[in-house]
């Protein structure tokens, strides 16, 4: 019957102890057990959090190194299509310029040649009619060597012209 | 071998229980006659003395009761005649008057000092046995009591300092063997029942019951001095305990605890109106609650050390027969109490768990936000 007949004495001796336990463990036990696990959570949380944050940048910063890199290459793939493109442009330009000049020589070449044969031609005839002129003198002078032929070849001519 | 008893343990288990039950009283009366000693028949204070019972039939219930039940003195061993124990001061408030004396002044064979008789564990007045003595004696149980309450402040006062001291390094030593239990209360037990806005007020009770309990549980476990007093088997402690929660739930209740509990919810009207049938139940129930914390933790913890208790005893009640078979007995005893203290060390963690989690819960429904109507 003892067993199960709370006794006064120990209620007493089991209630004040308890009580004065309580709050001694409140104030100097469970308040600063339970803030500073509350603090290291907060930090442990903020400190992963941090950690995530940086992992984000870290990733945005590589994301945009990359990005920088892609756009260098484009530039530069850019530039040298843009110069592959200036250079085919400025050859062909050239040949044709160079067709060009060739074509205007050629002509001024066939002109020149052309000139040149007209006045040899010019000079060849001259020649021609100053050699002709001159056979023509010796072979009158020698047609017309006596008095007699130099009569009968004015005559002749003579008879060629009609008065009108 | 072992795996054998463990399936024979239910059977066992009756039996042993009719043992204890059985055995107390019949064979004190037995052993009385063939004591030579000069005390008369008369004084049947005597039929209780320990000398008397150990030397002769070795009497179970006896024992294990005066194990189980607090004592005005602590007592360690019996080695050959002599008992070694340790006196605790007795404080008695009788007709207004306050005496006090060592628990050692009952050892004679009247058990009387002062014109105070002990007897069956209690005291009274010699002259006067029906009036009543206040017995606010510093006994076996206010002693633990005292012991694991110095020891939990020195204990969580130093790894509080600690906490102070290094607030976000990582715990060590002790601190890393408390914070888990502590974490555990903090979200598994006060958060889950109480509901992350409320739960810190609650948080310095819920930790000291439930480190309290456990504590003492586990010290309970141990037989040799500062452990082995029965304290959280001891139903003045578990009903202070429960009046603790109690008192905090009724004075934490908020309007919506006690509308619920004067017009209770989803009850057909005509269990509250011309009687008030459901109002007379839950009013019943603010008792019944703390009543059954306190009941569980007694019957639990006072269960598990009946039967290591019962298993001790098994070895002398078969020793008394024939000391071989006592000694063949022992094994099979030694064995099963290993295994009971190791369930009790699993018992001494979950009935402090279930206290608090219980507690919890009460304050969780005392402090239920309005909102979900």
């Amino acid at each position: 019957m003892e067993l199960i007949t709370p006794g006064l004495g120990l209620i007493f001796w089991m209630a004040v102890p308890f009580l004065i336990l309580l709050l001694l463990l409140r104030k100097f036990a469970w308040k600063p057990i339970l803030k500073s696990l509350k603090d290291r959570e907060t930090s442990i949380h903020d400190a992963l959090h941090a950690a995530d944050l940086a992992k984000e940048e870290m990733k945005q910063l590589q994301f945009s190194n990359e990005e920088l890199l892609r756009q260098a290459k484009d530039e530069r793939d850019a530039i040298l299509r843009d110069a592959r493109k200036v250079r085919d442009a400025i050859i062909e330009e050239s040949k044709e310029k160079a067709k060009e000049e060739a074509a205007r020589i050629i002509a001024s070449a066939r002109e020149s040649i052309q000139n040149e044969k007209m006045a040899a031609m010019t000079d060849l005839k001259n020649q021609l009619a100053e050699v002709s002129l001159e056979i023509a003198t010796k072979v009158l002078e020698h047609e017309l060597a006596d008095a007699r032929k130099q009569e009968a070849f004015i005559r002749q001519q003579l008879n060629k012209v009609h008065f009108n | 071998m072992f795996q054998r008893h463990k399936f024979k343990f239910p059977a066992i288990v009756p039996l042993l229980f009719l043992i204890v039950v059985c055995t107390p009283v019949s064979r004190v009366a037995a052993s009385v006659s063939s004591h030579s000693s000069t005390e008369t028949a008369a004084d049947t204070t005597f039929l209780y003395d320990e000398d008397l019972i150990v030397e002769q039939e070795f009497n179970a219930g006896k024992m294990i009761m005066e194990h189980v039940v607090d004592n005005h003195e602590w007592h360690i061993a019996t080695l050959g005649h002599t008992h070694v124990t340790i006196p605790l001061p007795v404080i008695l408030l009788y007709e207004g008057e306050i005496h006090a004396f060592w628990s050692s002044e009952f050892h004679n064979p009247a058990h009387s000092h002062n014109g105070f008789v002990l007897e069956h564990g209690k005291i009274h007045a010699e002259e006067n046995p029906g009036k009543s003595v206040h017995d606010f004696s510093i006994t076996k149980t206010v002693l633990a009591i005292l012991f694991s309450s110095v020891l939990m402040l020195w204990i969580f006062i130093s790894i509080a300092n600690r906490y102070r001291r290094n607030p976000v390094s990582a715990p060590k030593g002790m601190q890393s063997l408390l914070e888990p239990l502590i974490i555990f209360v903090r979200d598994d037990i006060a958060k889950s029942s109480i509901g992350e806005k409320k739960y810190e007020k609650f948080m310095p009770y819920l930790l000291t019951i439930f480190f309290f309990i456990f504590l003492n549980n586990l010290l309970g476990i141990v037989p040799l001095f500062p452990g082995g007093a029965n304290v959280t088997g001891n139903i003045a402690v578990t009903m202070v305990l429960a009046v603790f929660t109690l008192i905090l739930t009724t004075i934490n209740g908020n309007r919506h605890y006690w509308i619920d509990i004067i017009n209770t919810p989803g009850v057909p009207w005509w269990l509250k109106i011309p009687v008030p049938l459901m109002p007379v139940v839950e009013i019943i129930g603010i008792i019944t609650k703390p009543f059954v914390l306190m009941v569980r933790l007694f019957a639990n913890i006072t269960a598990g050390h009946i039967v290591v208790l019962g298993f001790v005893c098994l070895v002398f009640i078969f020793g008394s027969i024939s000391a071989s078979l006592g000694y063949g007995v022992s094994l099979v005893s030694v064995a099963f109490i290993v295994f009971m203290d190791l369930l009790e060390i699993l018992v001494a963690f979950i009935q402090a768990y279930v206290f608090t989690l219980l507690s919890a819960l009460y304050f969780g429904l005392a402090t239920i936000e309005t909102e979900k109507h």
